[in-house]
């Protein structure tokens, strides 16, 4: 599939920074939050001219891409039909400062990534963008063998999406290192030191690697065997 | 255009622990006093305000900033005295404008409410708010405030406290009302909730570039246009360090703003600080930290470039000692200021 056209749902800041890096990749931007258009039409004319304003349905009905960029406690306020046969690349991470309770929100013994992918059943869900900041995601990304490029860990289950996104990442601006299961999303979770953290290839990939060695890998791990 | 002659600089503390010069900590009453005479010190150097941060954990000493800020008031003339920020969400409106009049009485007016959501959530289970209402709470509570401001009867009711009807609230100000900022941290609804309410803004810039937020200024302006609202020069609020010398500048604040963001961090899953991005924070991004030379070029771009009709320096990150927080506080008010508004002055000059 080609990917022409980028349907952003979420209008805060991460989502504002993908608009902005998606419109300057030359692809056809809509961007939705979650009121009106009204609400967002002057924050989206302002800060990302180019990019449509507008709601959900006209945002997932004409995009070839749609990005999660809301808070992860706000998934379930989207109708998973609405998603139905898309391509979603999944950039919310659970954060107890805007989410609450980790229990209130998530099950127990699975990922974040593994729920919302449950929930948007007939979707096709890739992790990315989630584990860099927004001001790193907007002053970081250079084009391809640029040195100073950095670098976001791509994953989902199904390989031929992984492959899609990951490609997409490399025209926003960045590096991949690309693995296919979804589980593999926690590995940049809040805890994780890729949380927050701008790295080069080499860098990011020496951490996945040794995951299992950092102190959050080994928390992962500890929880796993618990099941 | 920035117009020089009214510039605004102000300094803010969020109450970090004061460190001995052995590497021992003071307790938290001896940091409190301690403001209090960085608010004297500021004061006699002239520095326009001082702003108190609201925190409820144990690296910081501050709970309730009024209460600091009435202290500085007493032994000051003419700084004004902010909190940075006041958490609205889990405050009560009422007692807020309460405090801020009190305050404001005892000080001649020179009382400045800065409100926010605060970028910490421990007041949330304090208080007894649920943080899933985080925005709901903001919302409501500023309605209120707004109300109360006016300084006239007041009839509310929301979700979050009891209805007022016909409520008068005391003491009424001298002005006739409270000067009122609203802190925010970037999120674009929030800058046109501002404009929406008529305040005046102050921007935390914490990280990146202070480029990145041009547009979000244009947006203020843009929102108060179109809302027919009055417009005010937006401020800003970024973290620094200022020594004599330079290299020691740097190895200071590197130590002490890592740890402070570290131990942030810690909380909130954030990776460690990198000296990579410390570095990049002093050169192009949003940490003040140099020679008084290099803090004032840096400070006169952001300016310029923002436009901006107040710029605030957070001081004492991390835990340093009373001479590095002091000697930071007069370098301040005695080089970089008046070398910014120089710098300023010979731009304006070659426009």
């Amino acid at each position: 599939m080609t990917i022409k056209r980028v349907g952003i749902l979420g209008a805060g800041k991460v989502g504002i920074v993908l608009a902005g890096l998606a419109l300057k990749a030359g692809y056809e931007v809509r961007i939705s939050g979650s009121g009106s258009v009204e609400k967002i039409d002057l924050i989206i004319k302002t800060l990302v001219p180019g990019a449509i304003a507008s709601e959900n349905n006209d945002v997932v009905g004409n995009s070839d891409i749609i990005i999660l960029a809301i808070p992860l406690s706000r998934y379930k306020n989207i109708d998973p039909a609405l998603l139905k046969g898309k391509l979603v690349i999944d950039a919310t991470n659970y954060w107890w400062e805007t989410d609450g309770i980790r229990e209130e929100v998530l099950e127990p013994n699975s990922t974040s990534s593994e729920q919302v992918q449950a929930y948007f059943k007939d979707s096709t869900l890739v992790k990315a963008f989630n584990h860099m900041g927004y001001h790193n995601l907007q002053e970081d990304a250079r084009t391809k063998g640029n040195p100073k490029r950095k670098t976001l860990f791509v994953t989902g289950d199904d390989r031929t999406a992984v492959n899609e996104v990951a490609h997409f990442v490399d025209t926003m601006g960045f590096d991949q290192v690309v693995h296919y299961d979804i589980k593999d999303g926690i590995m940049t979770e809040p805890g994780s030191p890729l949380f927050g953290a701008s790295l080069s290839y080499k860098d990011l990939k020496d951490v996945l690697d040794h995951f299992d060695q950092t102190e959050f890998g080994k928390k992962v791990m500890a929880a796993k065997l618990n099941r | 255009m920035v117009d020089v002659n009214k510039l605004e600089f102000g300094i803010e503390t969020f109450g970090d622990i004061v460190a001995n010069e052995d590497g021992s900590l003071k307790s938290a009453a001896e940091s409190i006093r301690q403001i209090i005479h960085e608010g004297e010190i500021a004061d006699q150097h002239g520095i326009s305000v001082i702003g108190v941060g609201e925190h409820h954990r144990p690296d910081y000493s501050v709970s309730s900033p009024e209460t600091v800020l009435a202290a500085i008031a007493a032994v000051t003339k003419n700084i004004k005295l902010a909190t940075a920020v006041t958490v609205l969400s889990s405050d009560d409106p009422v007692r807020v404008y309460e405090r801020f009049a009190t305050l404001d009485g005892l000080s001649n007016g020179r009382a400045q409410v800065m409100l926010g959501r605060g970028s910490f959530t421990e007041s949330f289970p304090l208080f007894g708010y649920d943080l899933t209402d985080y925005d709901d709470l903001f919302n409501e509570k500023l309605e209120l405030y707004d109300q109360l401001r006016k300084e006239k009867p007041v009839t509310w009711s929301g979700k979050f406290r009891p209805a007022l009807k016909n409520q008068e609230v005391y003491p009424k100000t001298e002005h006739g009302e409270l000067e009122t900022y609203i802190g925010i941290g970037g999120s674009p609804e929030s800058i046109v909730r501002a404009a929406r309410f008529g305040y005046k803004v102050i921007i935390a810039i914490i990280g990146g570039q202070a480029d990145r937020f041009k547009p979000y200024i244009d947006l203020y302006h843009e929102a108060a246009k179109k809302l027919n609202m009055p417009e005010y020069p937006v401020a800003v609020h970024s973290h620094g360090f200022i020594a004599d010398d330079g290299d020691e500048a740097v190895e200071v604040a590197f130590k002490n703003i890592k740890a402070n963001f570290d131990r942030i961090g810690l909380t909130r899953g954030w990776a460690p600080m990198s000296r990579e991005q410390f570095d990049n924070e002093t050169k192009v991004g949003s940490f003040y930290v140099g020679d008084p030379e290099t803090v004032a070029q840096r400070i006169a771009r952001t300016i310029d470039l923002l436009d901006l009709g107040r710029f605030d320096l957070v001081y004492g990150a991390g835990n340093q000692t009373v001479a590095q927080r002091e000697r930071m506080i007069e370098l301040f008010a005695t080089k970089v200021i008046p070398r910014v508004k120089e710098i300023l002055k010979e731009k304006e000059a070659a426009k």
